[in-house]
């Protein structure tokens, strides 16, 4: 017997690894696990080298990291604290997960009102990260959907946030990387629905033009994402697949969703994903849809977490991780950024197996350094090759900050100083709102001097 | 409590049958294993009575199970080694509860098991808490239960009892001193319509231990909960969960002495 039976009363905490979804940069930091609201002010006090809190660990870089510090865990404060059915306003620790939330509310006839591509995420992160959706273009970003949560500070005081109470608060926390205290509880508005199911509708393009054509078409839907591939030139250059669905207005059976029985088991090959096997991958995706059209009744699960069907898919890139470069380009110069980037992306012959192109709408965001803006949003995924993938990293931020966009903490591992404060030039404004005990390796990476880089 | 979600007022679960709402009352009810099995039966719709230690915990547990479904929910706040105040809790959550299907006695200590090895008064602390404590609640519940000729009682105990071993003998000894009293109940009370299920747990996975190396060979609690509130169903007498802890705890407790004195276990 290799381990000791632990009594549910056992408190443990130590070093311990917690890696980002990109498993790069890997640090290790000592794990508190915060699973009471009250713990975080115990936690509080006698922790030296700063704290940061963190729930799943999917945000891909270095914002849930904080290298030889503590890392705040709040996935044990999972708990529901009101409903009301009338208003679909739910309240629940910050370290519930939306699949937690989901599984809840899809019987009760509730939807989230926003939600990113994977479920396994926290509420509190979430709000940290401002995260959107493909509902972007009409429901805005999560924080919009967030009336109010506390807001605890590392010297024991607390506040309420919401737009009307302590709102420079709300706001800075909205989007605020966790960096403005802890979140422990707050109220998230959900949206009806009477079915799981998504009309759904997948329509091939060809070229940027063609995306823009569909996203002016598809304004009055309620989710749009595009699959782009980004590695075919010429006559394919640009081509994808415009993906958009409304939650079915028939009423249907709301089951809560199954576990996920897949995990991929071991860490890929390096060599696994390179230019050969990701150009078969986005031809077959392509041609998957035979038809240039084609219309569907899909469950949510597969609609919006196709992923999420295997647990630790991340290990596919291998020991080494993943680099994601994602940017929102304001719409001035989105288009021409858009081909610009594509195409150095795919001249780089460095291999992205997911790219997913999105317009992003005119909903303002609650957060003082929410990332969303309106204009076009791509997201690509690298895996990291030694010597190659940083430098064209930081020729596509450079890009992307020439066409007046902005990069995304939450998929960020490279950006460096300069670009960040050029893309968030309020980030010292900001940084006023920041608890002095909390930080985190991106913080430290994004704020660092710049002459001394 | 200022920590908390403001107004937090009692709302009707969606549209569900509630045939016979089971009363059950959960001592311990804070503990990772009873506070996930308590959300199992919330979302079957039981009335539920919750003693723990501390007030603010038990809050947002009661808070939860309401939300999840729970047809009712009251709490005591009480420290479970006073055995002296025994007798008026359970009649107080009897009382609340109008009656009682299921007690499910979850409270215990790991303990510090150098700490006990060094010092008779924490190995004592730790005997009281996990065994002579149980002992005085489960005498009252079923003298009780068997007056009515019903109940369930449902108590945690450990794998860590099946045998004694250096790294948590303190522990085990409460657990394998719980586990026999549990026998003899049951041996005593089944005739008389009581049912007794000994939960023995292997390491489970909770919140805490979520980030932890290792932790992915953990069971995951949710699943633990599913298989003790089935078990309390069907009315089961012991329950090694996950179920691989029976033939790994038949093949320990079978290991000759001889051999197994000099095993780092």
């Amino acid at each position: 017997m290799s381990q000791t039976p632990t009594s549910p009363e056992v408190e443990t905490s130590g070093p311990a690894p917690f890696e980002s979804w990109g498993r790069y940069p890997t640090y290790s930091g000592n794990v508190v696990p915060l699973n009471w609201q009250g713990d975080f002010t115990r936690a509080a006090t006698g922790l030296a080298n700063g704290a940061l809190p963190v729930g799943m660990g999917r945000s891909y870089g270095d914002v849930c990291l904080l290298k030889g510090g503590n890392l705040l865990l709040t996935t044990g404060m999972d708990r529901l604290l009101d409903f009301d059915p009338a208003t679909g306003l739910l309240t629940a620790e910050s370290g519930i997960t939306l699949a937690q939330i989901l599984d809840f509310a899809v019987p009760r006839g509730f939807f989230l009102p926003v939600t990113p591509g994977t479920k396994y995420v926290t509420l509190g992160g979430a709000i940290a990260n401002d995260i959107h959706g493909k509902n972007h273009h009409v429901a805005g970003t999560f924080g919009s959907h967030v009336t109010q949560f506390g807001l605890m500070r590392s010297d024991g005081s607390y506040k309420l946030c919401s737009p009307t109470e302590n709102p420079d608060w709300y706001s800075a926390t909205i989007g605020g990387l966790g960096l403005t205290g802890l979140i422990p509880w707050a109220t998230l508005r959900l949206r009806p629905i009477v079915s799981r199911e998504i009309d759904y509708e997948g329509i091939q393009f060809h070229g940027i033009d063609e995306f823009l054509d569909l996203t002016e078409k598809s304004k009055h839907i309620e989710y749009t994402v595009s699959w782009v591939d980004c590695v075919s030139t010429g006559r394919n250059f640009a081509r994808g697949v415009f993906m958009q669905g409304d939650h079915s207005a028939v009423p249907g059976e709301l089951k809560p969703s199954p576990e996920p029985k897949l995990v991929f088991p071991f860490d890929a090959p390096g060599f696994a994903l390179n230019k050969y096997t990701v150009s078969a991958f986005n031809t077959l995706f392509f041609h998957k849809q035979i038809k240039p059209r084609v219309t569907a009744l899909q469950d949510y699960e597969p609609f919006f977490y196709p992923l999420d069907k295997v647990l630790h898919w991340n290990r596919l890139y291998g020991k080494s991780g993943l680099l994601q470069f994602q940017y929102a380009i304001p719409w001035e110069s989105a288009r021409e950024g858009t081909i610009a980037i594509l195409g150095a992306v795919a001249k780089s012959g460095l291999a992205s197996f997911l790219a997913v192109l999105k317009a992003f709408g005119d909903v303002p965001s609650p957060g003082m350094m929410s990332f969303p803006q309106p204009g076009i949003t791509l997201a690509l995924d690298f895996p990291i090759k030694p010597g190659l993938s940083f430098p064209l990293f930081e020729r596509l931020a450079d890009m992307t900050l020439d066409f007046g966009g902005r990069l995304y903490p939450a998929k960020d591992a490279a950006m460096t100083a300069a670009q960040f404060q050029a893309f968030y030039p309020q980030w010292e404004s900001f940084a006023r709102y920041r608890d002095p005990m909390l930080t985190s390796s991106f913080w430290e990476r994004v704020t660092g001097d710049p002459a001394t880089l | 409590m200022s920590t908390q979600a403001p107004a937090l007022a009692a709302h009707a679960v969606p549209a569900r049958t509630i045939y016979a709402s089971k009363k059950i009352l959960v001592l311990g009810a804070t503990s990772g294993i009873a506070e996930a099995t308590c959300r199992v039966w919330a979302a079957e719709g039981a009335s539920l009575f919750l003693v723990a230690r501390n007030a603010e915990k038990l809050a947002a547990v009661a808070a939860d199970l309401k939300v999840r479904g729970a047809h009712y929910v009251d709490t005591a706040v009480a420290d479970l080694d006073d055995t002296a105040k025994h007798p008026e809790l359970l009649a107080h959550a009897i009382n609340s509860l109008t009656g009682i299907d299921i007690a499910y006695l979850a409270h215990g200590v790991l303990g510090d098991q150098a700490a006990a090895e060094a010092d008779f008064a924490t190995a004592e602390q730790i005997l009281h808490t996990n065994f002579i404590a149980p002992v005085s609640l489960l005498t009252w519940l079923a003298n009780h239960m068997v007056q009515r000729k019903s109940g369930v009682l449902a108590v945690l105990s450990s794998v860590a009892g099946d045998r004694g071993r250096k790294s948590n003998y303190v522990y085990g000894s409460s657990k394998a001193g719980l586990s026999a009293f549990l026998g003899g109940l049951r041996n005593r009370v089944d005739r008389e319509g009581v049912t007794v299920l000994t939960i023995k747990p292997g390491p489970v996975k909770t919140a805490m231990t979520s980030a932890m190396k290792g932790s992915e060979k953990f069971a995951d609690v949710n699943a633990v909960a599913k298989t003790i509130a089935a078990a309390v169903g069907a009315r089961k007498d012991t329950l090694y969960v996950p179920f691989q802890w029976q033939p790994i705890m038949f093949f320990i407790r079978n290991i000759p002495e001889s051999v197994f004195k000099k095993l780092n276990l």
